[in-house]
Order: structure tokens, then sequence, then C-alpha cells
């Protein structure tokens, strides 16, 4: 069992950022995080309209069994449906937090980290794609969706 | 921790085999067309609906004119268009002997300008360079795409091969995670496709507009949440330069289409 360092976003970077920089240190155990990354569980509502915006939090692109219309998703990733049943919400809560601690080759984004990835451009760099708290919503969304 | 191991075992062995099955050395190129509407392959397919058309138009009125402080014509130099420029775009991007380097059909429309016009080099995405690449690459449609054997453009070439292997970006996606592992899929609504460049510049639905092949990879690189390189930098010419190699024997389609 180690511990990891989440950064979220800073501040500054317009509305899809929390307005205060946060670093939320979160346990693996596992291929689990057990506990939410901000000591309470998400909104399952908010949750589906982020996993349904395609400029946000992306995840439609790839994934289909989700709230967006069926024309609008991708195919590049497993069906989400279902997936609450399939999934403890802490195997989920690590999966979208980084995928890449489970397969370092995936095609999934970090969520809940600093990219690895080359040449950053400006406004993304040195921040996580989602905030804590809108991982959480989004994985008590996930969370029921028991299919 | 059972459900998360069959998971794993399914999901990653798939997209392996995906990868596998799919790659695009066991099969043929196949051109972006292939994978766009009825609708707008169409309108490729048709000189009196396709708007690219306009951009080769306005390229052989420019192609006649004289320019810069030698005022010269391409033409004054390259004579008809039809006979000269057939097959040029087919095999670029070349080696120029004089700078050493690997150069595109834009960076050597430049050229032209600079060496032997005395002109000053036209902006990249502007409306005469588009036009002009536009009314070159033409000459050569329908032409397969044929890089040469050129040992000089190995490195250019190696280059790009790395550039398209690269994670890159926030969404740390590199050029092969998608055209090469996954351009069967689909990527939201789109079509992923082979990302070839046969068809540049092209008219895209989107732009409303024709644009270069560089435009696109800067759209790809955008949507990664990548920075990306400047128009004509070097990095480009050697992408170009590596797509020019999975693209051969795909016809020259130049002005394409595509959503
Ligand atoms: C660029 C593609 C991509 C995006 C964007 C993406 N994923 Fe994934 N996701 C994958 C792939 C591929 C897998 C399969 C696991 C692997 O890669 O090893 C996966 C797996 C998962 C799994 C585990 C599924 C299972 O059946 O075990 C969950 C949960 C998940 N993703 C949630 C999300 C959420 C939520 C988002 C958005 C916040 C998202 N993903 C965005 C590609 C993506
Ligand atoms: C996350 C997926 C993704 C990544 C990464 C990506 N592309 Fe693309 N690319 C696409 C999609 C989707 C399209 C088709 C868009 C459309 O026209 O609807 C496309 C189109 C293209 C085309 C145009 C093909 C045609 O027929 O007109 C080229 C060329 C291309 N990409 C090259 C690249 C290069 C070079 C890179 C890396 C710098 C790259 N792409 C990275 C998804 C991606």
């Amino acid at each position: 069992m180690r511990r990891f360092v989440l950064l979220t976003a800073l501040l500054l970077a317009g509305p899809s950022f929390d307005a205060q920089a946060v670093a939320t240190s979160y346990e693996i155990e596992g291929d689990a995080i057990a506990e939410p990354l901000t000591g309470h569980e998400g909104d399952a509502e908010r949750g589906a309209a982020l996993v349904a915006d395609r400029t946000l939090s992306l995840c439609v692109l790839c994934h289909s069994g989700l709230v967006a219309p069926v024309h609008m998703q991708g195919n590049l990733a497993p069906s989400l449906a279902g997936i609450g049943g399939r999934l403890t919400p802490g195997q989920i809560r690590l999966r979208v937090v980084d995928m890449k601690r489970l397969n370092p080759d995936s095609l999934m984004p970090v969520y809940g980290g600093v990219a690895p990835g080359a040449r950053v451009a400006g406004p993304w760099q040195g921040k996580a794609i989602l905030t804590a708290d809108e991982i959480e919503d989004i994985v008590a969304y996930l969370v029921s969706l028991k299919g | 921790m059972r459900p998360a191991v069959r998971c794993f075992g399914l999901a990653a062995p798939l997209l392996l085999a995906a990868s596998v099955a799919h790659g695009i050395e066991q099969g043929e190129p196949r051109s972006g067309i292939a994978f766009a509407s009825p609708e707008t392959r169409a309108m490729q397919a048709d000189d009196t609906a396709n708007p690219g058309l306009f951009w080769v138009l306005d390229g052989e009125q420019l192609w006649a004119k004289r320019e810069g402080a030698a005022q010269k014509s391409c033409g004054d130099c390259h004579g008809a268009a039809s006979a000269s420029m057939k097959g040029i775009a087919a095999r670029y991007p070349a080696f120029d002997d004089k700078t050493g380097q690997a150069v595109d059909l834009t960076g050597r429309i430049n050229l032209c300008r600079t060496r032997h016009q005395q002109a000053t080099p036209l902006p990249h995405e502007g409306k005469e360079m588009l036009a002009l690449t536009a009314f070159v690459g033409f000459q050569s449609r329908g032409l397969p795409m044929a890089p040469p054997a050129d040992p000089r453009l190995a490195p250019a070439r190696a280059q790009g091969e790395a550039l398209f292997t690269q994670r890159m970006g926030q969404l740390d996606l590199s050029c092969a995670n998608c055209h090469e592992a996954n351009w069967q899929g689909r990527l939201g609504g789109s079509p992923i496709t082979q990302g070839q460049s046969n068809a540049y510049p092209l008219y895209r639905l989107e732009w409303q507009g024709l644009g270069s092949l560089q435009r696109r990879m800067r759209a790809c690189m955008v949507g990664v949440r990548a920075e990306p390189f400047d128009y004509g930098a070097p990095e480009f010419v050697a992408l170009e330069a590596f797509l020019a190699t999975r693209a051969k024997g795909l016809p020259v389609e130049t002005p394409g289409v595509r959503p």
C-alpha cells in the first residue's frame, strides 16, 4: 500500500476548474481507491452531466453505454453500461483517477493527475483533467449504473 | 477483485488484438474518403460540386502571374503546369540540395518565390499559397502517391515516425494510438480513419474552406491538448515525409473534401 498525491487544478483556468488549489493524497489498495478523494461521496446527477460533456470529461469520445446520444459515442473502449454492477466504487475510482496504473499502455487519459505526455499545451500544463470533486461526481454516477 | 481481473483479462488483449489485426502494414492503405458519407464522397467526385475547385482555378491564375523583383511567373520557368507539375505532388516532400533538408510543396513554392522570383514568401495558410498548392496538387490527381527512394529523406522520415508514435498532450495520445491502432474505430461520432495525407490541401466542411495538411495535424494536436508545431516547422515536414510513405499507392485526391 502506497500513498500518491493527486494534483487537482490550480485556479485561474476558467470554469472547468475548482477555484481552489487542492492537493489530495489517496491510498491504493489492490486495484481500488476505497475512500472518496474529497472525503465524501459525489453527486450522481452532476456526474451524469459531466460524463456526457464531450469537451470537459471526454468520456463519450471513447466509451458507449452513457447518457449521450448514441451517434455521438465512440467505440474505442468498453461500454460502461452496467459498470456499477461489475466493479466496486473503489475500483471505478482508481480507473478514472489513473487507468495507467493498471495498464500502462491504456488509451485512457489519467484524469486525476498530471499528464505524462509531451508538449502539453500552455493552459493545461501541470494540471489534472478533472478536479477531485468532478471525479467523485462521475464515480457516483457510474456506481449508479447497475444495468 | 475478480470482476476487475476479468475486465483486464478481456479489455487489454482485445485492444492488443485490435492493433495487430488492423495495423495498416497488414492491409492496404485506405484513403479518408472511404470513411466519408455518400454525400461527402459525391461532393469530392463532382468538379461542379467540389468547392476546392475554386482554389484550383485561383491557382491557375496565380501560376501565370508575374511576381517579385524578377517579374517572373511560375509558368515563365516551368511552362504548362499540366505537363511540368504532373506527378510532383505525388512524390513530395522531396530533398532540397541547397538547404540539405526535406521540403514540402508549400516550402518548395516559397523557395521558388525567394530564389527565382525574388518575392516574399507567402503565408502558409493564406489564400494564395492554398490556391497554388491546390493547383499544383490537382495536376497529380488520380496518380498514385509515390514517395521517392531517396536515402537523403531517411532522417526526416525517421523523425516523422518518431513523432507519430510519441504520446503527447494532456490526453497523452499519439497519432499512432488513433490512426494505426484504432483507425477502424469512432471517436465520438467521427470515423478516425488512417490519417492519410493524399487529398491535401482539402476542403473541410467544418472549416468552410480549404486547409493544408499541417492545419489538419494542428487540429489533431490541439485535440489532445498538445502545443501544436508552428506552420512550416521541420517537425511538420518530417511528419509529412513519414505520412507520404504510409500513403504510398493511394491516388492523389487534391482537392479532397472531408467532414
Ligand atoms: C481516449 C479514450 C478514453 C477516454 C477519453 C476515456 N476512457 Fe475509460 N477506458 C478506455 C479504455 C481503452 C479502457 C479499457 C481499459 C484499458 O485501457 O486497459 C477504459 C476503461 C474504463 C473503465 C473500466 C471499464 C471496465 O469495464 O472495466 C472505466 C470505469 C472507465 N474507463 C471510465 C471512464 C470515464 C468515467 C471517462 C471520462 C471521465 C473515461 N473512461 C474516458 C479509454 C478511454
Ligand atoms: C484522439 C484521436 C486522434 C489523435 C491522437 C490524432 N488524430 Fe488525426 N484524426 C482523428 C480524427 C477523428 C480524424 C478525422 C476527423 C474528421 O475529418 O472528421 C483525424 C484526421 C486526421 C487526418 C486527415 C485524414 C483525411 O483523410 O483527411 C490526418 C492527416 C491526421 N488526422 C493526422 C494526425 C497526426 C499526424 C496526428 C498526431 C500529431 C494525429 N492525427 C493525432 C483523430 C486523431
